[in-house]
């Protein structure tokens, strides 16, 4: 009677099938208590999927080691140059994050940024300055148009990200020639921005009382948030986080506050003259990294960039428009290089056709990659690009700050680079084979 | 349905070369005519089928064709209401294209499709879903960095205040899940890519029947399942059952089949060879019946007590 035509295939137990459910799960939702917290995370860290907490722990231990070879490094004049030089890393790493999270890459930000400071110091120059707010807003516009017909190309055309913008990087820079050569024809591939307001990104601050009052409310408001959700969550009977993660979560962005604000509080005028407060830049990248995770963790976008990243044919099935997320994706990418662009501008006080775009947009991708993103796209936070951008800054200038010039500079970017990307794809090897 | 039997009735048929044509004109019979006369599909019906209602789906002559090659012909099949429908066939017996063309992604090039008695034109995959015809592929389409409720969610995502109702989506996903008695997950936040064959295949069907899906289309469900895996599989497609929403399986499991099916219809080379209710086949028959078109020991099953007094010829 039995005519089975398909035996039975072998199949995984059950005791098997939980621990890989609880490694790939968020612990937020699983754990009960503070000790199933950790333990769940371990095993997730284990899987690759780590989150910031190894990342955090890396940057501390270069930060040890640099301090133990120069003393210098974590003085506050120090500090807060390293700030400056972490910011538009990681804001050109927060860029790669959209595309990164698609499976895609954008080599092209590093140039299109250049051309779009270009374009905003150009419409500032004197004696007929335009408004600045319209003269950033060019700014921004141009590499987000740029990164948007990349991205059109890359659908539409069916053609691999790689080549459409390592093709767009080419184009970038002769464009960046192109434009230089007619906004400032003497200035020798050189020009000077001339407004105060977007100086002052880089070389203002806020007053140290304001970096308090700022500080602590942004550490209130997120705290409240975190435990209204919560709360929220459990009154719905759905389960939320430990109370005790919770907090220590507050208390974590807590310290890192008033860290940020004790250094940019410290007077690092060098005994010229007293310069005090948090600078105007960590503001803005701060903002953009909020604005950013709420729309890739909260909006139908977001989830949709995950979706098409993780199992395109799943997005496409689900009647997501492949193309518009996509095109959507790369404009923001590009939109984030233009106001990578401004702060690179205000922290060179201008902008020159030798600007290293291709070895920007790879410190990029490897910000995004050490803080966690996934080059196979689907896996990624914006608060990865922030932590490894504040890696490969710190590597930069405490390589710098030990005298050692730029080849171990390279050197050691790369191995850290390799190292990410490594453990990258052991992860997700890991994952699909379980 | 009378179709068996009279395979039994005219053994001279068996060895012919071209008896599918017969057989799919009595299988066509048997569909169609809702007339009194046909009381051993009545009788061996579950009650949730109403005889005087328009079947959900009806597929009347269907043809299909690739260029030269015709991959269905004069497919007439009822997807009744309440009811599992297994389609059986070889490699090549045209299961999926038929499954595609209900499901909007191929159009027939004869034939009609009735849904609930009225003619519809399935244009696009999209003109299935709106009639509420969900289909869950053999890959079953799930992101596996997403959760459970995301997937579940995908496309459809609750939007409160600007942003995504986690809160609304988490419940409506429970409780969907929960009515399948889909009790197995941990929790609806854990990623699709942890989870069990079994359990995917339930996010992906649970994610049919929360579009308020009338018809649930299952490509090849327990192909890649183990024993238990599969259990859970099949308890699904019972629950989808007692909730009223016709499903079709397409399966080359005949354990599965048995062990799920209301209804039997079995396809041979673009044909329909025979339909008719489970009871009617054993495994034997129904391997004949993929294989030959015909099949000789249905003559010796005893189970249809009217076989010989039919009067559909």
């Amino acid at each position: 009677m039995s005519t089975d035509v398909q035996g039975p295939s072998p199949e995984a137990g059950e005791s098997g099938d939980i621990a890989a459910e609880v490694a790939l799960s968020s612990p937020d939702v699983i754990a009960d208590s503070l000790g199933e917290y950790a333990k769940i995370w371990l095993s997730r860290v284990r899987n690759g999927d780590s989150g910031a907490l190894p990342v955090i722990a890396g940057l501390v231990v270069i930060v040890i080691y640099f301090q133990a070879r120069s003393s210098l490094f974590l003085s506050a004049g120090n500090l807060v140059n390293l700030i400056g030089q972490a910011a538009w890393i990681v804001m050109l790493g927060m860029a790669e994050v959209f595309v990164l999270l698609l499976g895609e890459i954008d080599l092209s930000i590093g140039y299109t940024s250049a051309v779009g400071a270009t374009f905003t110091c150009w419409l500032l120059l004197p004696p007929h300055p335009a408004p600045w707010p319209l003269a950033v807003l060019v700014g921004l516009a141009v590499p987000a148009v740029f990164s948007g017909l990349q991205g059109l190309i890359v659908t539409r055309l069916r053609l691999p990200s790689f080549v459409v913008t390592l093709a767009g990087q080419l184009l970038a820079l002769g464009l960046l020639l192109e434009v230089m050569n007619s906004a400032a024809p003497s200035g020798g591939g050189t020009i000077r921005l001339y407004n105060s307001v977007l100086v002052d990104i880089y070389f203002g601050s806020l007053s140290p009382v304001a970096g308090w009052i700022v500080m602590a409310a942004a550490v209130a408001g997120a705290g409240a948030l975190f435990l209204v959700r919560d709360s929220r969550r459990r009154a719905s009977n759905l389960t939320a986080p430990p109370l005790s993660v919770t907090l220590l979560k507050i208390a974590a962005m807590a310290v890192a506050g008033v860290v940020v604000v004790l250094i940019g509080n410290t007077n690092r005028g060098a005994g010229v003259a007293v310069v005090r407060g948090v600078p105007w830049v960590v503001l803005v990248v701060v903002v953009v990294l909020i604005a950013w995770s709420v729309l890739l963790g909260r909006t139908r976008f977001g989830r949709y960039v995950y979706a098409i990243g993780g199992n395109a044919e799943a997005a496409r099935r689900a009647g997501i428009s492949l193309s518009r997320i996509r095109v959507l994706a790369f404009t923001l990418a590009g939109l984030t290089a233009g106001i990578m662009g401004i702060l690179y501008t205000s922290y060179l006080g201008s902008v020159s056709t030798g600007v290293q775009g291709g070895q920007l947009v790879l410190l990029a991708v490897a910000a995004a990659v050490i803080g966690g993103t996934s080059l196979f796209g689907g896996r990624g936070k914006m608060v990865g690009a922030v932590l490894g951008g504040l890696i490969v800054a710190v590597i930069y200038n405490g390589l710098e700050l030990l005298g050692l010039g730029a080849a171990p500079q390279y050197i050691w970017t790369a191995v850290v680079l390799l190292a990410a990307v490594t453990v990258d794809t052991l992860a997700r090897r890991r994952s699909t084979t379980a | 349905m009378t179709t068996p039997s009279a395979e039994g009735a005219r053994p001279a048929d068996a060895g012919r070369a071209s008896p599918p044509d017969s057989h799919v004109t009595d299988a066509t019979d048997g569909a169609d005519a809702m007339d009194p006369d046909n009381t051993p599909q009545a009788s061996t019906d579950p009650p949730a089928s109403d005889p005087s209602a328009p079947p959900l789906l009806s597929l009347v002559d269907i043809g299909k064709s690739f260029g030269p090659v015709r991959v269905l012909s004069h497919i007439t099949l009822d997807i009744p209401v309440g009811q599992v429908t297994a389609v059986v066939g070889d490699n090549g017996a045209g299961k999926s294209t038929l499954i595609k063309t209900i499901s909007g992604i191929y159009h027939q090039d004869e034939g009609q499709i009735l849904w609930q008695g009225r003619q519809v034109h399935l244009h696009t995959p999209k003109d299935a879903t709106d009639l509420g015809i969900a289909t869950v592929y053999q890959d079953l389409a799930l992101a596996d960095n997403l959760d459970i409720v995301a997937n579940m969610f995908l496309g459809h995502e609750l939007v409160k205040h600007f942003q995504l109702d986690e809160i609304g989506m988490e419940k409506s996903a429970r409780q969907t899940l929960a009515d399948l008695s889909v009790v197995t997950v941990r929790s609806v936040r854990q990623a699709v890519g942890s989870l069990s064959g079994g359990q995917r295949q339930a996010v992906a069907v649970a994610r049919a029947v929360m579009r308020q899906a009338k018809l649930v289309i299952l490509d090849e469900p327990t192909a890649a399942l183990g024993v238990t895996q599969t259990r859970v599989v099949l308890d699904l497609i019972k629950r989808l059952k007692s909730q009223n929403i016709a499903v079709i399986v397409i399966s080359h499991n005949l354990n599965d089949v048995q062990s799920v099916a209301d209804r039997i219809a079995v396809l041979r080379l673009g044909r329909l060879v025979a339909v008719g209710p489970a009871s009617q086949y054993d495994a034997e028959s129904i391997v004949d019946l993929m294989t030959t078109g015909t099949s000789k020991r249905l003559a010796a099953t005893p189970a249809e007590p009217s076989a010989g007094s039919s009067s559909e010829h």
